[in-house]
């Protein structure tokens, strides 16, 4: 139990991504079968335990230590499980802090398994009298089903690929065949057994990815033109009795999205873009700041799903049947993805249109003419073209609408994180309003070059007018062009406006601040 | 009790002795038990304090006029028979022991009851009155051992010889404290400073604390550093100051670490839990220890440790001192 209770406390302070993978690699390397299984089950959440009350923790806790200081030390800490963890008292006579190597992370699953949810608790304060405050911390945190350690699914699946030098698409393939404590897979990793059959269950198949467009044009009679959605990238996977949906990054976000998985049962792997419907919008496709709202939630009330009710607008087929389509042209696919959609859920899925146009000129009249939030761009697929993972030079292109461009003045800096800790390079910058006060209108911590953030640094630091913790607050001098996808009403800043990926697009020396633009202005960019 | 003492928002009066102990403004007569800024401060008309204590002092406020009390010599002032016993905080640190009519009280300023190579362990000291810190004045702060900890420092070291490890630690004691720990680990290369360090390191040695070969940081190229121990004040962690190190380490040696967020909050890798403060245990045990039949608590978390003193039949009151509980660098 300490090597994986010394894990997760490595974890919550690592906060570079290639520090994270090198700890799990490192872990899974070093530890030995079943423990580093149910590890690897924990951090990418399939360890599927009956969970344990939090007010059953609390009245152990409370059976333990005198109420007071409980509640003094639960308002301190304010984390329930840390709080117990640190609070518990040692067994009489037992020197305090001391894992005394008795449980491994399998027993504590397999007694956890086997007890019932009403002897649970005494089954863990038994548990907790063997094991360090990092190590009760890491079984209360089991136990709760609460692990949160800020990492993905996906991390820890590239870190167990790094961990023994395989391709995290090649285990993304296999997952889903096997289950915790993943014993074959590890056997297969360190070349004990053949790898592992995924046939028959819903695997993530690597999407494949767009080049930003960067020649003036296309010929328009080898590349089909299609909108570019600004919603998430999603794959829909359907074995007939168990349909995934996963990210771009290849995370199973099915839980968040339940009623998309509940409406498709057919055996096939479709790839396509999720959206939700705007009210507002007579029904048709909102901007991404509404699926903002759904992005992230484990648990979906059903006012969510109601309020922004999800659809997916799809793109392509890869898999009919036991039938691999990916090697197929694009314009064989698409007739096949035309074909297939009668079997579809009307409410829940339907076709990406293709645009109509003559050539490249009057696309990019189009283009230029559609004011539609939930468009990014022109998505320019190769007629040609197979289905193949990854960015393919001359298949795909993304031709993003331009980005809108605002004067806006620097209000507050803050520091950023990991190698950026000692520079002010999140900023926070505002526009005029009519009184002539400056509002906040968005914040951005890129765009610029390593030596603009010198500089953006050291201006921060010699202008500084008030501090608050991280944050400071600078003389508004300093104009910066923001350069943002889109611009939406938003209840949650003053100005009642928000950005979409804002980003620095030119800092603006020249320039007075007073001749920065107005909060009037920006609204009338709203989409 | 002993109307002869008086809790003060900016000090304790010993009434007889005309005198305050640890005052936060200028006073005449000041009665100091540590050289930390929250109680000893500049300014003072005479100062009675250990002789390390002064030398702390003068470097820090460049004040004279004192007279220095040897651990256990006792002076009269006032009718009050005064002397000071090692608390174990710091180089220098005394609890002072006064006696007036009859009565006893002892004021630890800050104690700890762990070993610390830099200074003098605490000595208990049975007294009617007791005048206790409680900077980690909670059940959930228990440092764990010394070695322990110092051992996660060097196993970081160990696994990462491409980049250093700066150790964020209190100027005043804990830097000092934490390289003399290092050095009992057997960790003998060169131990690089912050400039802010320099001076407090230098008297250190002069006073008699051993602690091998430092250096200062500045002025090594980077690669240079590669595999190197670094201590600088807990400000310079996260500032421009660390950007000439080899991607540090960031580690932070203080009992404050205990807590998750608290390390997290402060962008912290390696969170060393090391205090020179009691934890919880160390407080509740050495009250039991002295048996005071009344105890005053002076900073830090006192609702918690009145709380344990009320459920365990001890008389208690919480001082409310100034200017005590901003400190939160040097737990």
């Amino acid at each position: 139990m300490r090597a994986f209770s010394q894990l997760l406390d490595a974890l919550v302070y690592t906060r570079s991504r290639n520090g994270k993978l090198a700890l799990i690699a490192a872990y899974l390397r070093a530890t030995p079968d079943p423990d580093r299984g149910w590890a690897l089950a924990a951090l990418t959440g399939n360890l599927d335990l009956k969970a344990v009350k939090s007010s059953a923790i609390s009245e152990m806790i409370r059976a333990r230590v005198d109420p007071v200081l409980y509640e003094m030390s639960r308002d301190y800490v304010g984390d329930l499980a840390e709080t117990v963890a640190l609070l518990w008292p040692p067994p009489p006579g037992e020197p305090p802090d001391l894992d005394d190597g008795t449980l491994t992370l399998a027993t504590v699953v397999d007694r956890l398994h086997a007890t019932s949810r009403a002897a649970a608790p005494d089954a863990l304060a038994q548990m907790m009298d063997h094991l360090d405050a990092s190590g009760r911390f890491a079984l209360l945190k089991l136990a709760t089903g609460g692990l949160r350690v800020g990492i993905s699914a996906r991390l820890a699946k590239t870190g167990f690929a790094q961990a023994f030098g395989l391709d995290v698409d090649d285990v993304e393939q296999v997952w889903h065949a096997l289950s915790p404590p993943y014993t074959e897979l590890f056997d297969w990793a360190e070349g004990r057994s053949a790898r592992p059959d995924p046939a028959g269950t819903p695997f993530f198949r690597p999407f494949m990815l767009a080049h930003p467009l960067e020649a003036d044009s296309v010929d328009l009679t080898d590349y089909a033109a299609e909108w570019k959605w600004d919603g998430i990238r999603i794959q829909i996977v359907g074995t007939g009795s168990d349909t995934r949906l996963y990210s771009r990054a290849g995370d199973d976000i099915s839980a968040s999205f339940p009623e998309i998985a509940a409406a498709f049962t057919g055996h096939a792997v479709l790839d396509g873009e999720l959206l939700v419907r705007g009210e507002f919008q007579g029904g048709e496709a909102a901007s991404f700041n509404a699926l903002q709202q759904r992005l992230g939630r484990k648990l979906v009330s059903a006012k969510m799903q109601a309020d922004y009710p999800a659809f997916v607008r799809l793109y392509d087929l890869l898999l009919e049947g036991e039938e691999d389509l990916r090697a197929l042209s694009w314009t064989d696919r698409r007739a096949r993805l035309e074909a297939y959609m009668p079997n579809l859920d009307t409410t829940r899925f339907d076709l990406s249109a293709i645009i109509d146009a003559a050539d490249f000129d009057a696309l990019a009249d189009i283009r230029a003419g559609t004011r539609d939030a939930a468009i990014e761009g022109v998505m320019l697929k190769r007629r040609d073209s197979r289905y193949v993972a990854g960015r393919k030079a001359a298949l795909w292109y993304k031709w993003k609408r331009d980005p809108l461009t605002a004067d806006c003045v620097m209000m507050y800096a803050q520091r950023g994180h990991g190698k950026r800790s000692s520079f002010y390079s999140d900023y926070t910058f505002g526009c005029w309003t009519t009184d002539g006060e400056l509002h906040p209108v968005g914040k951005a911590y890129s765009g610029f070059t390593d030596e603009e953030l010198k500089w953006l640094d050291r201006f921060v630091r010699q202008n500084t007018v008030a501090r608050f913790g991280p944050v400071r607050e600078v003389e508004k001098t300093l104009v910066l062009e923001v350069a943002f996808d889109s611009i939406h009403d938003s209840k949650r800043h003053k100005s009642g406006l928000a950005m979409r990926f804002p980003r620095i697009a030119r800092i603006r020396r020249d320039k007075p601040a007073a001749e920065a633009d107005t909060v009037a202005g920006l609204k009338k960019l709203v989409s | 009790m002993a109307h002869w003492i008086e809790p003060h928002p900016t000090g304790i009066y010993v009434r007889p002795a005309d005198a305050w102990i640890d005052p936060s403004v200028p006073r005449e007569r000041a009665l100091v038990t540590h050289g930390h800024a929250d109680h000893a401060r500049g300014g003072h008309g005479h100062v009675w304090a250990t002789r390390e204590t002064l030398a702390i002092m003068a470097l820090r406020y460049g004040t004279a006029s004192g007279t220095p009390v040897g651990y256990g010599e006792e002076i009269r002032l006032g009718g009050v028979t005064i002397r000071y016993v090692p608390a174990g905080h710091v180089l220098g640190s005394a609890q002072i022991v006064l006696t007036h009519a009859g009565e006893r009280v002892v004021v630890t300023g800050d104690y700890k009851r762990r070993p610390d190579p830099t200074c003098l362990p605490f000595e208990p000291v049975p007294c009617d009155i007791f005048v206790t810190e409680a900077t980690f004045g909670l059940p959930v702060f228990r440092h764990p051992d010394t070695g322990s900890e110092i051992d996660r420092l060097l196993a970081a070291r160990h696994a990462n010889p491409d980049r250093s490890v700066l150790v964020g630690a209190y100027a005043l004691g804990k830097a000092q404290r934490v390289i003399c720990e290092l050095r009992a680990r057997g960790h003998h290369d060169p131990i690089y400073l912050h400039g802010a360090m320099e001076r407090m390191c230098n008297l250190y040695v002069e006073l008699g604390v051993e602690m091998g070969d430092l250096r200062p940081a500045t002025g090594i190229a980077a690669k240079d550093m590669r595999g190197s121990i670094v201590v600088a004040p807990p400000s310079a962690l996260n500032d421009r100051w660390s950007r000439r190190l080899p991607d540090p380490i960031t580690a932070m040696a203080s009992g404050w670490m205990r807590v998750r967020q608290r390390a997290r909050q402060k962008n912290v890798e390696l969170p060393l839990i090391l205090s020179d403060h009691a934890d919880w245990d160390e407080l509740t045990d050495t009250i039991r220890e002295v048996a005071p039949t009344e105890t005053w608590i002076t900073h830090g978390r006192e609702e918690a440790l009145l709380h344990w003193c009320m459920t365990h039949q001890i008389r208690a009151r919480a001082l409310a001192l100034v200017g005590r509980d901003d400190e939160e660098e040097e737990g």
